[in-house]
């Protein structure tokens, strides 16, 4: 990945600035909304930089990603629900979760390929959300209201907007540079090849179930992540932050951004986002516009937004 | 007892025939196409709000259901040309987000045009009613009729695939659709009357549940996982597959929400089965599937020999 | 008196009731090209596959620089030093030619549950697949993406990641295949070449290559071997004769 100043790296750059200073712009404008759609919108972000791992790096099409923000913040609602209010307990039960479902669901997934797995993954997620409907303690259908965000140590105030913006900015800068180390490693190499090839991968001598095991274990753990940023951002958490149809949406904001670099699927949620609520502005019907347009993406422009910038910075000479 | 036993039953084997259709419609666009179509529930969803307006219209259910099913088949065949068309051949995950875009598309469309409510289709007087089957046992007469429907739909299929020309295309198709255009048929055309085939099976299941369902948005996005799951159960490309298949699903699925309750309140005590019976029951069929993959990877009856 | 590097005995293999390999013993001395020759449906390609570990055979014993390797699993035969070719080119299209030679040398360097380091920074990686694409005459390429080159230069590439391990000996599965008089020509040189570093076993339908190429020769026929011996006397070998020109035409693919 090379650190030229190409057009598209300069957007991305001044895409990652904008979101470092958008704070600055709500404090001078008085908009706290962008604040809010934002945060979601970084969370989010989060959320599909994990999927592109095992999605377009991995080649793993996984249609139950959505699970793990469930994971996660069930995790952190079920334990604010009986009284553990502490991140330092809640976060890591969040991941380890993750972690641990998702070992369970690869382990077993992973045996199968193309629309088996995309089937087998999709059902996994189902299970869990009929699980936690079912769980009338917890709020089943209605979901849980949290009312009492992760507690850190003093000053740390994830009620206090601002702050809480910074640290899901943090930890998605975080995961974005862990992904960016993990694919350009030795093990990232094994799970392109595996994406690309996975019988000549074992043929010339790579066990790859453990390596895309560990990736889509990863993957979870990222999401899970995300999940438990989501219960404090809206103190709440319901069954269907898992339903299939919100891996979908996961799916498209990957799609949309564009598989092929790290930063895509960023670009993705927040172009998705923005999308979604400069089109409600206008109408109320905005997803007719959704459902062709990924359409189109999927069929003229597969790359996505970023494959687009990357042609055009090929074609500017930039 | 035993009549309530009957009675899960033939809901079982109602549920899993309505299920065959929209299966069977699914595993043929897959099985000859190549095709991943997410939007197949869409088309189930369209069955049934054509049905629920034109049978208010026409004041007919049965013609009402009958235009239904002809709108539903252009609709599949329209949608044929301008989309599907132009995704054969690639991969399977451009399929699956295309067509998730159709999704997204039709139901705001849906909404569009028929509000977020949802509809309603009231069953004729000479459908609502019981009919006795064995002395002592009543059954309704409407599920009843959904029985012997798609048992004739489930019979019309068997005869097409088996014993027509154009069923002998299809069974190429699915084992080799390369060949089968490499002799010369068209294939442009026999795609078209598949996918509409499909779609016109996806309709009708939809239109013959609306009464005792609903019809609603996002009813395609519900049902079409099961769909799916019995695709996979039964081998992907193979009609027969997705009949057993279906079967088994509906049996497992109706018997086990009504008998899982009284099963887990004997194992368990009553607050953890109070709990653990919705969760349980929704989880059963998705666990079938994962034995089914586990024991065999390419389902029970694989029709594709790839 | 030298132990040969790779001793087959007694081999055999069935498929479903088609005898696949039938009781093949042959012998490949260090430092030589073999060719292993037939008509179609010979079982060249099976004997391939049981000799690298992508098949198990039936019954039979397969003895490699003095170890039995006949159970051995593939990933450790490439590490003893026996590499092979595939006959249909199976390549990591959407990566450079450079990554796909250095998956070839990274399966032998030891584990990669490595997350951090850059690999493509990675020393031992990085010289042994650029010495590999050298030798192949690739190096201008290596960083392409593998779907931009020929045919031609794809079985270059094939070549160069069974080279990548630093093999003693290479399977080579028709590594000709599909090439047009001048990628031929050239992929003969390259062999020629090799064979002074390498043991080489090929099986090949390019009857110049093989007489070019070849120090031994072995015939086969519906599994079992029928001739083993030099070129010249294979070439006046009246079985070997009766089974190619008994077939009806074509058995001089180029």
């Amino acid at each position: 990945m090379s650190a030229a100043l190409s057009f598209r790296n300069l957007v991305v750059c001044a895409l990652m600035i904008a979101l470092v200073l958008l704070p600055v712009y709500v404090k001078v404008s008085g908009n706290i909304f962008v604040l809010t759609l934002f945060t979601r919108i970084v969370i989010l972000g989060l959320a599909a930089v994990s999927l592109n791992l095992i999605l377009g790096y991995g080649g793993m099409m996984s249609f139950g990603h959505a699970v793990y923000l469930g994971i996660g913040g069930y995790a952190v609602g079920i334990l604010a629900h009986e009284g553990i209010t502490s991140g330092f307990v809640q976060w890591p039960v969040a991941v380890a979760a993750s972690a641990a479902f998702a070992l369970v669901i690869g382990a077993l997934s992973l045996r199968t390929r193309g629309v088996y797995f995309i089937m087998i993954t999709l059902a996994f997620a189902q299970m869990a959300y009929y699980v936690i409907a079912g769980l009338a303690r917890y709020g089943g259908d209605d979901g849980l209201t949290i009312y009492k965000r992760s507690q850190f140590f003093a000053p740390l105030d994830l009620t206090n907007k601002t702050q809480f913006y910074y640290v899901c900015l943090a930890v998605l800068f975080g995961a974005i540079y862990v992904t960016y180390r993990l694919v350009n490693s030795r093990f990232g190499l094994v799970i392109q090849g595996s994406r690309s090839n996975d019988v000549r991968m074992r043929a010339i001598g790579f066990p790859t179930y453990r390596y895309r095991l560990t990736c889509f274990v990863v993957a979870g753990m990222l999401c899970g992540l995300a999940g438990a940023l989501i219960a404090n951002n809206t103190d709440f958490v319901s069954p269907s932050m898992m339903y299939w149809t919100r891996s979908g949406d996961l799916i498209i904001m990957v799609v949309l951004g564009g598989m092929g670099s790290v930063v895509g699927p960023l670009i993705g949620a927040v172009a998705l986002l923005v999308l979604e609520e400069l089109l409600s502005g206008f109408t109320e019907y905005w997803q007719i516009i959704l459902g062709p347009l990924l359409l189109l993406i999927v069929l003229f422009a597969r790359g996505g937004i970023d494959g687009l910038l990357a042609k055009f910075s090929a074609r500017v000479g930039a | 007892m035993t009549t309530l036993f009957f009675e899960q039953c033939l809901n079982g084997l109602q549920f899993g025939l309505l299920l065959f259709l929209l299966a069977a419609g699914l595993t043929l666009v897959f099985g000859i196409m190549d095709l991943v179509n997410l939007a197949h529930g869409s088309l189930y969803m369209i069955g049934a709000y054509f049905a629920a307006t034109l049978t208010a219209w026409t004041g007919s259910f049965v013609v009402g259901a009958l235009f239904a099913l002809i709108g539903t088949l252009l609709v599949g065949m329209v949608i044929e040309v301008i989309v599907m068309r132009r995704l054969y051949g690639r991969d399977h995950l451009d399929h699956v987000l295309g067509t998730f875009g159709l999704i997204l598309f039709f139901d705001e469309l849906v909404r569009l045009i028929w509000g977020p409510e949802g509809l309603s289709l009231p069953l004729p007087s000479w459908l609502n009613t019981s009919v006795t089957i064995v002395p002592g046992f009543q059954y309704s007469a409407y599920r009843l009729a959904i029985i012997v429907v798609t048992l004739a739909v489930a019979a019309f299929l068997y005869v097409l695939v088996m014993r027509t020309r154009v069923g002998m295309l299809i069974r190429a198709g699915a084992s080799n659709r390369e060949m089968v255009g490499a002799l010369g048929v068209n294939i442009k055309l026999l795609f078209t009357l598949v996918f509409g085939l499909g779609a016109a099976l996806a309709g009708l299941a939809g239109m013959m549940q609306a009464p005792i369902l609903t019809v609603q948005i996002g009813m395609g996005e519900n049902i079409l996982i099961l769909a799916f799951v019995i695709t996979v159960i039964g081998g992907i490309g193979s009609i027969r597959g997705a009949f057993i298949a279906a079967l088994l699903v509906g049996f497992v699925d109706t018997l086990g929400r009504s008998y899982l309750p009284d099963l887990l309140r004997s194992i368990l005590t009553p607050n953890a089965a109070a709990t653990a019976a919705p969760a349980l029951s929704s989880m059963l069929i998705y666990l079938v599937m994962a034995i089914v993959l586990v024991l065999r990877p390419e389902g029970l009856f694989p029709a594709v020999r790839k | 008196m030298n132990e040969p590097l790779l001793r087959v005995e007694n081999l055999a293999k069935r498929f479903d009731g088609i005898v696949a390999t039938d009781h093949l013993g042959l012998t490949v001395e260090s430092g030589e090209l073999h060719a292993v020759i037939g008509p179609n449906g010979a079982g060249k390609t099976t004997l391939i596959s049981q000799l690298g570990g992508q098949l198990a055979p039936d019954s039979g014993r397969i003895y490699f620089a003095g170890s039995d390797i006949t159970a051995m699993p593939m990933y450790r035969r490439g590490l003893l030093g026996l590499a092979r070719s595939f006959q249909i080119t199976s390549l990591f299209l959407d990566l450079s030619v450079l990554d796909n030679v250095t998956l070839a040398v990274q399966a032998h360097a030891g584990h990669s549950f490595r997350f951090w380091h850059d690999v493509r920074a990675e020393k031992a990686l990085r010289e042994p697949a650029r010495a590999a694409l050298a030798r192949v005459g690739l190096s201008d390429r290596a960083d392409r993406i593998t779907s931009a080159l020929s045919h031609g230069e794809h079985r270059l590439i094939e070549l160069a990641m069974a080279l990548a391990g630093r093999p003693r000996m290479l399977l080579l599965d028709e590594p000709m295949a599909g090439l047009g008089p001048e990628e031929s020509a050239r992929m003969v040189e390259m062999l020629r070449a090799l064979k002074k570093e390498l043991t080489i076993l090929l099986v090949e339908h390019d009857m110049e290559a093989v007489f070019a190429l070849a120090d031994r020769i072995t015939v086969l026929v519906y599994g079992r071997v029928i001739a083993t011996g030099a070129p010249a006397d294979i070439r006046s070998n009246a079985a070997v004769r009766e089974a190619y020109l008994g077939e009806a035409e074509g058995t001089d693919h180029a």
